[in-house]
């Protein structure tokens, strides 16, 4: 069974979790679909280490002998979850950057090209009527 | 010397296949300002129809203002893209101003741009819609150190098996297209270590690949982009994607 301080202070570690999340969302530093997966992280956490029964059945289930152990997999579990995640997050974004450089020098180039125009137009002098 | 032999041999291509075609000669170039003029001046010495864009990925010397000074268009990106992207780049640029042929050169002086002629033979005769110049064929005079070759070796042996096609020269940048393969390379087309990829990617929208011996000369300038421990990475980067390659889905593309 899992020790009761165990539980406790799990419990304690997944509420802090969860409000530093909140407080995230709250200010807009964070994005409620990049919280998502946090928010799940804390919340199977909480679960579990309050409800002790439900961890005893878990980490039976998949043979894990020492209960807390299960929290740790699944805490750890949810982080790989997570950083990879991530890792397309960074992949879209750079794909996204690499286009906007394109664009950007394709029309910086145009705009060059109109510029000298319009400034060779200038230098003509317009015709008498 | 070699600008000299290019003024004297100075030869348009006599096909008027491809006299007649609007023609793109895509340059990236990243800090290579010593070079750069020399390889613009050269282009225009073997063809003065092809219109020569400059790509500075994101140069810190003075590329661009010697480019611009030899008389080329540039686009300037606002920061380091890396080559991949870059010649993409040039592509798009291709693709938006209609242009038919488009041939990538580098800016470092590598590639020998008389050797285009080679290039440009089989698109202007329609026998291909890709290709690329080899320094392993035949004729060519090109060493490059033994890693490297071991490298290339193993890289063309891959891309060999997965377009079932001879391959010499898969990490070559010096190639040309046509109308279809600027339209797919404008909108795909492989970043950091490109080449041999390109070269999947057109495999698996069926362009057809002619591989051509082009010689080509040792570095004048400035260093290779890829260092001793770079080139294991790349290894296995160039690897990763190609086997990946085989299995993605590619969507057909349309002119626009």
């Amino acid at each position: 069974m899992t020790p009761l301080r165990v539980s406790i202070f799990a419990a304690i570690a997944s509420l802090i979790l969860l409000a530093v999340i909140f407080e995230l969302i709250r200010s807009r530093r964070l994005q409620e679909r990049y919280a998502l997966l946090w928010l799940l992280t804390g919340g199977v956490i909480l679960i579990l280490s309050v409800w002790r029964d439900a961890l005893r059945l878990f980490s039976d289930q998949v043979g894990i002998a020492y209960p807390p152990s299960a929290l740790f997999v699944l805490g750890f579990l949810f982080i790989l979850v997570v950083l990879l995640h991530y890792s397309t997050v960074i992949s879209e974004l750079s794909e996204r950057n690499v286009r906007l450089a394109q664009d950007l020098a394709l029309v910086e180039e145009r705009l060059r090209i109109q510029e000298r125009q319009l400034e060779k137009r200038k230098q003509t002098p317009p015709r008498l009527p | 010397m070699t600008l000299v032999r290019a003024l004297v041999e100075s030869s348009a291509p006599q096909d008027e296949r491809i006299v007649t075609v609007r023609r793109l000669a895509i340059v990236p170039a990243l800090n290579e300002a010593q070079t750069i003029g020399r390889v613009i001046e050269e282009i225009r010495s073997f063809d003065p129809g092809f219109e020569i864009l400059v790509i500075d990925d994101g140069s810190t010397d003075g590329t661009r203002s010697e480019a611009e000074r030899a008389g080329a268009l540039v686009v300037r990106l606002p920061y380091n893209i890396g080559i991949g992207a870059a010649v993409q780049t040039g592509y798009q640029y291709a693709r938006n101003h209609g242009f038919q042929v488009a041939v990538q050169i580098d800016g470092d002086g590598q590639h020998d741009p008389t050797e285009l002629r080679r290039l440009l033979e089989p698109l202007a005769a329609n026998d291909a819609d890709m290709v690329v110049g080899s320094r392993f064929r035949e004729e060519s005079l090109y060493r490059a150190p033994f890693m490297r070759r071991l490298g290339s070796r193993l890289l063309a042996g891959i891309v060999t098996v997965i377009i079932r096609q001879r391959m010499t020269d898969p990490t070559s940048g010096f190639r040309g297209v046509n109308r279809r393969g600027i339209i797919l390379f404008a909108a795909d087309y492989p970043h950091d270590y490109p080449e041999a990829e390109a070269n999947v990617l057109a495999f698996r929208h069926r362009l057809r690949i002619v591989e051509v011996p082009v010689s080509m000369r040792s570095r004048e300038a400035g260093r290779s982009s890829i260092t001793a421990l770079g080139s294991l990475y790349y290894m296995i980067k160039v690897s990763l994607a190609l086997f990946i390659s085989v299995f993605r889905r590619y969507r057909a593309l349309e002119e626009r």
